[in-house]
């Protein structure tokens, strides 16, 4: 066990799988020499070579596209895309192509490829290093969508990322890179993909939530306790696509108060999802009227960041208000 | 290999046949280079002591925005800038202060504090388009923002400038190809530093030069010495005539270097050899336009002296100014998103203000930036 910081764990992942099999290869911008703006692939090329971690030209669509010729042809290929405020010039690629590859070609071709990208705000990155793109993403059948809160989570989600017969988009919050250690594991293990987790227990309410967003929802189900005495379930779903709907709808109904909370937009975003979903089946255990914090319905702004992003302030009131409805 | 253009060489001597410019221009070049440098210089030194979050150095690439800048009509002529035009900016005059605003993203600054610093957008004195972040969308926009004068019959032209790694976008293709087969009066400017961060040119493309990535195009390709900002001139002035005479579109490969980090969160002693950076030391736009200048006794030490003292003032007393406006109101949050406001912004902008009113409890304004 050592303790590293969430893109430690990171880079220790990619560590593990490369050194397990020769086929996984890291290609992207800069993640070469440099090690990747944020260094999540340091020391990757030293350790493992040009052949098998590599810097690219500055095309995304190009990133994404080999990526998919070479796991196509049997490699397993982990792509980095710098900021995922950049992945859209390979929206074709991944949309129309990585997921739907299997199913257009009857199950003889498939596309075990991982995307990896860094989301969300928190380092004064203005409109275009701080988007939270999930929703967009999610919305695509054959796609999967993972974003780990805790170093432990995000090296054992990106193994088995990384061992998914299937196209994977991996997304990093930034905001946590460096944010805290934790106990790591050595060497291989895995965390499953479509599984939520349970970080805190209670019964009053439940909160919904993912990425960066976990340790704002944790502080808030922690002020709750202290001036209200009550005791308010966090959730962590993990992996947005497959959810985990059993763990969704358990919760929801054992604490008959929801609130959903994410970064990205509201309207059209992953809490509409959870809503209807908990509405669909299991509306008769709410005791209230199911609550979403998000970020506004606008660009992402930069002086004003912290105003934009929901804070454990807004989560508590969102809580208050379904306790107390 | 394409020929490379020069005009002056790194001595400072004439050593090609110099443009016609008034010495008056001469003179206002001179003046946008070094304010370039001492932007730069005080933007660096803000970040450094956390008073700016960012800032995109400019450093050795001065000649390069000059000099194409300066064979602009403002009355009529666009630019769909990169992040590295800070030079451009200064030779239309537009006002330091805003830049500084900008910058440090306060209540005056034209972007309202949305955008990272050195994000700039300007309308006035010259049409200076919207930095984005995401690299070669803007040379599209350029083809069409050029097209459109075409079909409005007016003389004007967009120059659209972007670094090496940008030819590698789609943008890089789509715009060249739309130019090409329009005929469109734009001017493709390559900053070709040799670097995108840290990516060398050698893995960014395996083409002999960029300039020559025109031709596939139909589009003729022309190399200069970046460094050299009468040969950017005399190179960009050939293109915007022929663009404006209905001529169509050029490809300018300007060969530069970038002389430090790619931005003031890079560290590139990770990757760039130092030995590199001596031998381009030696090139210095700059220095190599002074010495032109003295040449031509168009300017002297003296001259030099007091330039710099007075755009040193000036470049700290717009910091210390932009430091002291209040930042953008919450409402800037919600408006611009369309023109009209619509209902659930109203709410949404009305809910964060009550949020925020009346507690005094402080926003958590940490983050920095990694790139
Ligand atoms: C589409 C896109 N991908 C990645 C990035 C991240 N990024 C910012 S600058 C940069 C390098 C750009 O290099 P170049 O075009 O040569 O311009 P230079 O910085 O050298 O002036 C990269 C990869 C981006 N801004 N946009
Ligand atoms: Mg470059």
């Amino acid at each position: 066990m050592s303790k590293l910081t969430l893109v430690q764990a990171v880079n220790d992942g990619l560590r593990t799988k490369m050194q397990e099999d020769a086929s996984v290869l890291v290609l992207g911008e800069d993640v070469g020499p440099k090690g990747g703006v944020f260094l999540a692939t340091e020391g990757l090329t030293a350790e493992f070579g040009e052949e098998r971690c590599f810097d690219t030209p500055l095309s995304e669509d190009g990133i994404i596209g080999v990526g998919i010729g070479m796991a196509m042809n049997g490699m397993r290929p982990v792509c980095e895309i710098q900021f995922q405020d950049f992945i859209f010039p390979a929206f074709d690629q991944i949309v129309s192509e990585a997921a739907k590859m299997r199913y257009r070609s009857g199950g003889q071709y498939s596309v075990p490829m991982v995307i990896r990208t860094p989301y969300g705000g928190g380092i004064r990155g203005g409109l275009y290093h701080s988007q939270s793109g999930e929703a967009y993403f999610a919305h695509t059948a054959g796609l999967k969508v993972v974003i780990p809160s805790n170093p432990h989570d995000a090296k054992g989600l990106l193994i088995s990322a990384i061992e998914d017969p299937d196209p994977v988009l991996f997304m990093e919050p930034k905001a946590l890179y460096r944010a805290f250690r934790q106990e790591v594991p050595e060497g291989k293990y895995s965390v499953p993909l479509g599984s939520a987790q349970t970080l805190r227990e209670g019964d009053d309410a439940v909160v919904f939530c993912y990425g960066a967003m976990v340790p704002v929802c944790q502080e808030a189900a922690g002020r709750i306790a202290e001036q209200k005495g009550q005791e308010v379930r966090v959730v962590d779903l993990r992996t947005l696509l497959p959810l985990d709907e059993d763990a969704v709808l358990d919760a929801a109904k054992a604490c008959g108060r929801v609130v959903v909370v994410h970064e990205a937009p509201r309207f059209c975003g992953y809490g509409a999802e959870l809503s209807a979903l908990i509405a669909e089946h299991a509306i008769e255990y709410m005791e209230a009227p199911i609550v979403r914090v998000t970020g506004f319905d606008t660009p992402f702004p930069n002086t004003l960041e912290h105003y934009y992003l929901p804070d454990a302030r807004r989560v508590t009131d969102a809580l208050e208000r379904v306790l107390d409805f | 290999m394409t020929e490379t253009l020069q005009i002056i060489n790194p001595a400072g001597e004439k050593v090609g046949k110099a443009p016609r410019v008034k010495r008056e221009v001469l003179l206002r070049m001179y003046r946008a280079m070094a304010s370039v440098r001492h932007f730069d210089d005080r933007c660096m030194k803000l970040q450094r002591t956390g008073r700016i979050g960012f800032s995109i150095p400019n450093l050795g690439i001065e000649a390069v925005s000059v000099g194409a800048a300066a064979t602009l009509d403002p009355e009529c002529d666009w630019i769909a800038p990169s992040y590295r035009d800070f030079g451009m900016a200064f030779f239309h005059g537009i006002s330091v202060e805003k830049m500084m605003d900008t910058q440090f993203g306060n209540g005056e600054d034209h972007n309202k504090g949305r955008q990272m610093p050195v994000h700039f957008t300007f309308l006035d004195p010259i049409r200076f388009l919207s930095i984005s972040s995401p690299i070669g969308t803007h040379l599209p926009q350029a083809v069409g923002v050029a097209m459109a004068m075409q079909r409005k019959q007016e003389k004007g032209v967009c120059l659209v400038s972007f670094g090496d790694g940008g030819t590698s976008s789609l943008g890089f293709h789509s715009g060249l190809n739309f130019a090409g087969v329009y005929k469109a009066p734009v001017v493709f400017l390559c900053q070709n530093n040799q670097w995108a961060i840290s990516c060398p040119l050698e893995k960014q493309t395996a083409s002999e030069s960029i300039a020559i990535k025109g031709e596939a195009y139909g589009i003729p390709g022309v190399r200069v010495d970046g460094n050299d900002v009468l040969a950017v001139y005399r190179a960009v002035r050939d293109a915007v005539k022929k663009a404006r005479e209905g001529g169509g579109p050029t490809l300018i490969e300007a060969v530069t270097m970038r002389m430090g980090g790619h931005s003031t969160s890079d560290d590139p002693s990770r990757y760039v050899d130092q030995e590199l950076m001596e031998e381009w030391k030696l090139k210095d736009p700059l220095k190599r336009f002074r010495e032109y200048l003295f040449a031509e006794g168009l300017l002297d030490e003296a001259g030099v002296e007091a330039l710099d003292q007075e755009l040193s003032e000036q470049i700290q007393a717009a910091a210390k100014a932009a430091a002291a406006k209040p930042r953008p109101g919450l409402e800037t949050i919600f408006s611009d998103v369309y023109e009209t406001f619509p209902a659930h912004l109203q709410v949404q902008r009305d809910q964060c203000i009550q949020h925020f009113a009346g507690r005094d409890e402080s926003v958590n304004e940490e983050g920095e930036f990694p790139l």
